[in-house]
Order: C-alpha cells, then sequence, then structure tokens
C-alpha cells in the first residue's frame, strides 16, 4: 500500500456489495490478502447474505396473486385503508361504530343496497350461459385472456365490485378470455377456462346475495353441473360437463382464490 | 395504465419477497404490497422521475410498514420491547434445512432499522443512496446500521445462540 486512502469499513461493506470501483476493489483485495481476520469477516459478510437471498429467493420468483396485478389494484381500490392508517382517530371511531353495530348493521346495509336474489335463478342463468356459450368456437369470449387485465378490469368496473379471474392452472384449465352478460339488476361476468381436451369450463359472477360466504350449492341440468356459492356480495357459479367431485374441488379452489382478496366490506360502507 | 403496470409490476417479486422477510406472514405481506401499490399508483403524477422508481416504492411500503407497527402498538396488541418481535417468529416450512433456518433466526436478532438495512442492500440490491432515501436517513447513518447489522448477524451465526437480545429502545 502507498498514499493511498486507507482501507475503511466503508470499503469492506462496499467490497460485499459489489459496489467499488475497480481500482478499489484491487486495493481491498491487496489488503483482505495480508489480514486473516478481515478477510474471514468480510468471507462472512458474503456467507450470510448469500445465505439470506437464498432462503428468502422462493418469495421472488413465486408466481404474483391476482390482487396484485396493478389492473386488478386499480379496480380494488381502498382508499380509506390508506386513510385509516394515517388518521387514527378516525380508525379507532371506526372500530368503535364496526363492534356497535355489528352484523345486524351490516345485514341491514347489504339488504339495504342489494335485491335478494334466489340463488337457483342465479346458477339457472349460469347454466344458460353456459350452454350457449361453450358451443361457440368462433365467439366464445369477447376478450381474451391475452388481455387479462384489460378484461379484470372492465369486467369489476361494469360489475361494480373487484373481481378476479382465478388462476385454474393446478386443476389443468386455463382462462380462454371472459365476457359481460345481461342479468337482473347489474350485468354479470362469465370467464371461460379450457384443458388440454378442448373441455370447457365458465366461471359466471354477478353482484348481490350477502356479504356472508354461503356453502356450495350443486344443480344440475342433463350432464352439465354447477356448484355456486356467495361470497363478499357477489355470486358465483361454477359450471361444466364434468363429475360432481372434479367440480367441487375447482369450486373450492377458486373460493380460495377469491379469499386470498383482502377484505373490503368495512371500506364499502 | 398500462405504461403504471409495465414499470411497476416487473417490482412487485422484490415488494412481495421484502414484505414477507419484514412481516413473515405471506398474507399480511400481500397486504402491505397492495396498500403500497395503492399508493403508487394514487401518487404516481407527483412522483420525483429523477429519484429511481425502486427506491421510491421501497420508501412508500417502509413508511407503511412503520405506520402498520405503529397502528398495531397504539391498537394496544402487545408487541413486546421490540415493535417486530411478535410478527417475525420464523415460521418453519418444509423446504427449510437447519442452516438456513439459521439466517432468519439471525435476521431476526436485528433490530427492525438494522433488518431494513440489511434486506434493502443485501437482497433487494439498492445502492447505499437508495436505501438512504427509502429510509429517510443519511447515507452514513445507513453505513453504520449496515456495519451493526453484519457484525451483529455474524455473532449470531458463529455462537449459534438460541436466545435473541432484543435492542430495548
Amino acid at each position: 500500500m502507498t498514499a493511498e486512502r486507507p482501507i475503511g469499513e466503508d470499503d469492506l461493506h462496499a467490497y460485499v456489495d459489489g459496489h467499488l470501483p475497480p481500482e478499489r476493489r484491487a486495493a481491498v483485495e491487496a489488503y483482505l490478502s495480508s489480514q486473516k481476520d478481515a478477510a474471514e469477516q468480510v468471507a462472512a459478510y458474503v456467507q450470510h447474505r448469500d445465505a439470506l437471498r437464498r432462503r428468502l429467493a422462493a418469495k421472488a420468483s413465486e408466481p404474483i396473486p391476482a390482487r396484485l396485478r396493478i389492473a386488478n389494484v386499480m379496480a380494488d381500490s381502498r382508499p380509506h385503508s390508506l386513510r385509516g392508517w394515517k388518521n387514527m382517530a378516525a380508525a379507532a371511531a371506526w372500530l368503535l361504530v364496526g363492534s356497535a353495530i355489528g352484523a345486524a348493521g351490516h345485514a341491514w346495509i347489504t339488504s339495504g343496497t342489494t335485491p335478494a336474489q334466489q340463488p337457483q335463478q342465479v346458477a339457472q342463468d349460469a347454466i344458460a350461459a353456459y350452454l350457449t356459450y361453450v358451443t361457440e368456437t368462433a365467439h366464445p369470449v369477447e376478450v381474451g385472456a391475452n388481455q387479462e387485465a384489460h378484461l379484470v378490469q372492465w369486467l369489476s368496473r361494469r360489475l361494480g365490485k373487484p373481481i378476479l379471474a382465478p388462476n385454474l392452472n393446478a386443476q389443468g384449465f386455463h382462462l380462454i378470455g371472459g365476457r359481460l352478460l345481461p342479468a337482473e339488476a347489474s350485468p354479470a361476468a362469465l370467464f371461460m377456462y379450457e384443458d388440454e381436451q378442448g373441455k370447457r369450463l365458465t366461471l359466471y359472477a354477478r353482484s348481490g346475495g350477502g356479504e356472508e360466504p354461503t356453502a356450495f350449492r350443486f344443480e344440475a341440468k342433463g350432464d352439465v353441473a354447477a356448484f355456486s356459492w356467495i361470497d363478499k356480495d357477489l355470486s358465483y357459479v361454477i359450471t361444466g360437463r364434468t363429475d360432481r367431485a372434479t367440480l367441487l374441488t375447482i369450486a373450492e379452489a377458486i373460493y380460495k382464490q377469491m379469499e386470498t382478496r383482502a377484505p373490503i366490506s368495512k371500506d364499502k360502507l | 395504465m398500462d405504461e403504471i403496470a409495465a414499470l411497476l409490476e416487473p417490482l412487485i417479486p422484490s415488494l412481495r419477497r421484502h414484505a414477507w422477510a419484514l412481516l413473515r406472514d405471506s398474507e399480511a405481506a400481500d397486504d402491505l404490497v397492495q396498500d403500497t401499490l395503492e399508493r403508487a399508483i394514487s401518487r404516481w403524477h407527483s412522483r420525483r422521475r429523477d429519484g429511481g422508481l425502486k427506491a421510491w416504492l421501497f420508501a412508500i411500503q417502509h413508511n407503511l410498514f412503520v405506520d402498520r407497527i405503529r397502528q398495531q402498538k397504539r391498537r394496544g396488541i402487545h408487541v413486546g420491547t421490540d415493535a417486530l418481535s411478535e410478527l417475525t417468529i420464523p415460521q418453519p416450512e418444509q423446504e427449510d434445512h437447519v442452516g438456513l433456518q439459521d439466517v432468519l433466526s439471525a435476521l431476526d436478532s436485528l433490530s427492525e432499522e438494522q433488518r431494513s438495512v440489511i434486506l434493502l442492500i443485501g437482497v433487494e440490491d439498492l445502492s447505499y443512496e437508495e436505501a438512504a432515501k427509502t429510509l429517510a436517513i443519511p447515507v452514513g447513518t445507513v453505513m453504520s446500521r449496515l456495519s451493526r447489522a453484519r457484525e451483529r448477524m455474524r455473532r449470531y451465526m458463529e455462537t449459534g445462540r438460541t436466545t435473541v437480545l432484543r435492542r430495548v429502545k
């Protein structure tokens, strides 16, 4: 070493992090080759940093959940929760109001804004939509899966509720797209899925039904099976020409994916 | 919207990893990321173009994280002498083997401030300047925290201490 700046801790960390210019890097390497303790220290830092990166790597390579897609985040904006963080007084007031009103208030509000619908009617409409569109080869969907973000945003806006297109890859089905359908009070959304053999499923969703999740309800028409349920004031129906057990597995997978969405009910009030 | 998505989505894996490393709960971590993205979108047009998108996003997430910790404290949930002790109990997962699990325990032995620095620099590859911007502290403070954090982690890894001494603020 000549008249160079003496090696500092900052140099050692910058060396570990690869932030040193080549000259300084060479100086640090020369220093480390003669300083056993510092060399061990640096080797340990590198080793621990790498171990930490490896340990956390899986999280960064996971597929991004649908609710974190920017289009879905925009559709599912929750400004109240953000304001609540800043303003504890408001948040505390909400908690008090929430616990005072409780479930009764909730029921009153939901029944006041959405007409009660017959679950059976919803399932019938969904099966009709399935029968109409699954046989379609030229135009099975209005918007294809290649524009999934746009599709989800559009349907969310028209339903007036954040909705997502569940990922059914694990069940062997991929999204081919979706469309908007007329329904009683507000429009309905229809997502269509297809498997390797070209077998199709539809997920029908429309606003209404109540906040509280219900059990799965089975419906059949000929060889077409459907499971319907209600969650967060959306009525869902999964329909397909498949056996009951398989369809139930798919319904459960969809329900689970919808549940991973953060609760939005209190912000709607 | 497409422009926003094109710029933000590539950074989501990093935000999720960072949030999970801080919270150790997948749901809570994704909630934090979702709030981060919402805030980023709502402030998109007022962001500084020169400051670097990554540091800006991590700064939003860091602030929301700190707010959340404070909020939980004020709500009266017991969070211990270190604000994070309740939140960072490592949860064993199938793919862990002993050596890897130790790294997370070592991470838990750090203060929240040290943990943020070591994660932003060592895992998320932020420069020292970006980390300083993210945490709103001078670069010199970043360096001293990094130095203390790495030394503490090394001691932990070498002694294999199981009882963690938490700094009382």
